[in-house]
């Protein structure tokens, strides 16, 4: 038997099922948001005439947008200090980091609605502490959705810094230094330009990930901040409007597939995502 | 070491943010040993009753079961299948297994709601709505790209000419992958196999959208108890779940505190 026949007999099974089970479907719904209830582009002209969808395409970008920037923020200070400053604890502190990642979204979800619902444990130790005598609102709002979603989103944007700091040479930093820059203006001069590619990388991944993310928003937003996900389950279980929940699906589609085109020409696509250690 | 401002600042902000990961995680110990019946820190002593509770219950127990053996299966089932993928296309290595491989890792990309609704309506085709075999083989698909990840990576370590070494000895093209990469990748493959399993595991979409009342899964069960009732099992078992991630993540800490020791001194 050829030889290239033989790789691709071992290609071809997970390939096959892939394309058969997973992308075929998906492609699929294309073909329901053109059909139900009745064939034409009804669901489309629905979808962009819908102020509804309007806003909560909107808030679904400005929730992404805002996630992400507070995890690079957030996740450089301590990407940076596990590279760096902290080589005792390192071990301790990337645990720390890791931890989070394992526990499942649903059960980080609960302990937030545990700590920020009305009667949850934040208000009321405010409450005994009589600094407020009317709960806060926290949640069903977005900023309890905001602070949940960073707080699962996070690792996503720490982990690939980490990567990417870590293949930085100390020596140019050391360099500088000897040269006279201060601390400052060595880190903003010489180190962070290096980490760039690190920060596109976790920016990019955290935010097509928020961009579909469903089950956090839907237990912190309380069906007030109805991000573009839990719009299309709502239109599916509330109204079996198949056809415009499959047209918004196409929507998300193509607004994630222009973010990862846009984002290609400033992020290492294959870095990024096939290569993710 | 100088305590310079910056590095002040980096170390006292880094602890900060660690304890906004993971603090908020650990509050569902407390609220877990309340003697109450809703959720809320205990009042007047700490009680077990709630992990008595799950203990005792058919279908918690029942949901738990489920969930551990679909992640196993999924786990096997990804595992084989991502595993002679990634030989296939660590042998081809052109143009067309480059291409292979980024179709792999679609299910990342694709929103889970969006794929979900894919699923569905090819699922009520197949026949597959509310079957075991329908979340398996959904879950299976949501796991082959974490696989091919984890045990691509493990092959970019292998240097080319062991394998090519074996096939010029004569040994057919079955026994070196059996004998010769099979053995040198098998931490990829392990690494691929918990995280296929921990995405079965944890998964919730899917479940939502592909089962109904036959097929009950243990983050189903928690999804419908935070939004009916303030039932403080749901405590309970995060607690237990959580603690069994703690555990996990402290030995590898552990090992790893071990591992660096020589170099240290």
């Amino acid at each position: 038997m050829n030889e290239k026949l033989r790789y691709w007999m071992l290609v071809l099974p997970a390939l096959a099922v892939m394309i058969l089970f997973y992308i075929w479907p998906v492609l699929n719904i294309w073909g329901i948001s053109v059909t139900e209830p009745s064939a034409g582009l009804g669901n489309y002209t629905r979808m962009f005439d819908s102020n509804a969808v309007r806003v909560s395409f909107v808030l679904t970008f400005r929730v992404a947008a805002i996630t992400t920037i507070l995890c690079l923020l957030l996740g450089y200070v301590l990407a940076y200090t596990i590279s760096n400053f902290a080589t005792r604890v390192r071990p301790l502190m990337l645990g720390l980091v890791l931890l989070p990642f394992w526990v499942s979204v649903l059960i980080r979800s609960f302990a937030w609605i545990v700590l920020l619902g009305r009667s949850g444990l934040v208000n009321d130790a405010l409450m005994d502490a009589g600094l407020i005598s009317t709960p806060i609102r926290f949640m069903h709002n977005e900023l309890g959705v905001l602070i949940a979603m960073v707080h699962v989103m996070l690792p996503f944007a720490v982990l690939p810094m980490l990567t990417n700091m870590r293949g930085i040479d100390g020596s140019y930093m050391r360099a500088a230094r000897g040269l006279g820059a201060s601390e400052w203006r060595a880190f903003r001069e010489v180190y962070f330009p290096q980490t760039l590619p690190g920060v596109f990388s976790g920016g990019l991944l955290v935010f097509v990930l928020s961009l579909g993310f469903y089950i956090t928003p839907a237990l912190l937003g309380g069906g007030r901040v109805m991000m573009i996900s839990e719009y299309i389950t709502y239109q599916i279980q509330e109204f079996l409007n198949w056809g415009l929940g499959a047209a918004l699906s196409v929507a998300l589609l193509v607004a994630t597939a222009i973010v990862l085109l846009v984002a290609a020409r400033f992020v290492n696509l294959r870095k990024t995502f096939l290569e993710r250690s | 070491m100088t305590r310079s401002p910056l590095r002040i600042f980096f170390a006292t902000g880094s602890w900060a943010i660690l304890a906004f990961l993971v603090l908020p995680i650990l509050v569902v110990i407390p609220v877990s040993l309340t003697d109450t019946s809703f959720i809320g820190l205990p009042r007047e002593h700490l009680s077990l009753q709630h992990f008595d509770t799950f203990l005792h219950s058919p279908e918690w127990l029942h949901a738990t079961w489920t969930s551990v053996w679909i992640g196993v299966i999924v786990g096997a089932a990804s595992t084989t299948l991502g595993t002679a993928f990634c030989i296939g296309c660590w042998f081809l290595s052109d143009r067309a297994a480059m291409i292979a491989r980024w179709v792999m890792i679609v299910p990342i990309l694709v929103p889970p709601v969006v794929q979900s609704l894919g699923f569905y309506k090819f699922w009520v085709t197949l026949g597959l709505i509310d079957t075991h075999f329908g979340v398996i083989l959904a879950h299976t698909l949501l796991a082959l790209p974490y696989v091919t990840i984890s045990v691509f990576a493990a092959l970019t370590n292998l240097d080319r000419r062991i394998p090519q070494a074996a096939r010029n000895l004569g040994a057919p093209l079955g026994m070196a992958i059996r004998t010769v990469i099979l053995p040198s990748i098998r931490p990829g493959m392990i690494t691929g196999a918990i995280f296929a399993f921990i995405v079965s595991f944890d998964e919730i979409v899917g479940v939502l959208f592909l089962t109904v009342r036959r097929v009950e899964t243990l983050p189903k069960m928690i999804w419908e108890g935070i939004q009916e009732s303030v039932d403080p099992v749901i405590a309970a078992v995060a607690t237990i779940l959580v603690f069994i991630t703690l555990l996990v993540t402290a030995a590898a800490v552990a090992r790893s505190y071990v591992a660096s020791k020589p170099q240290a001194s």
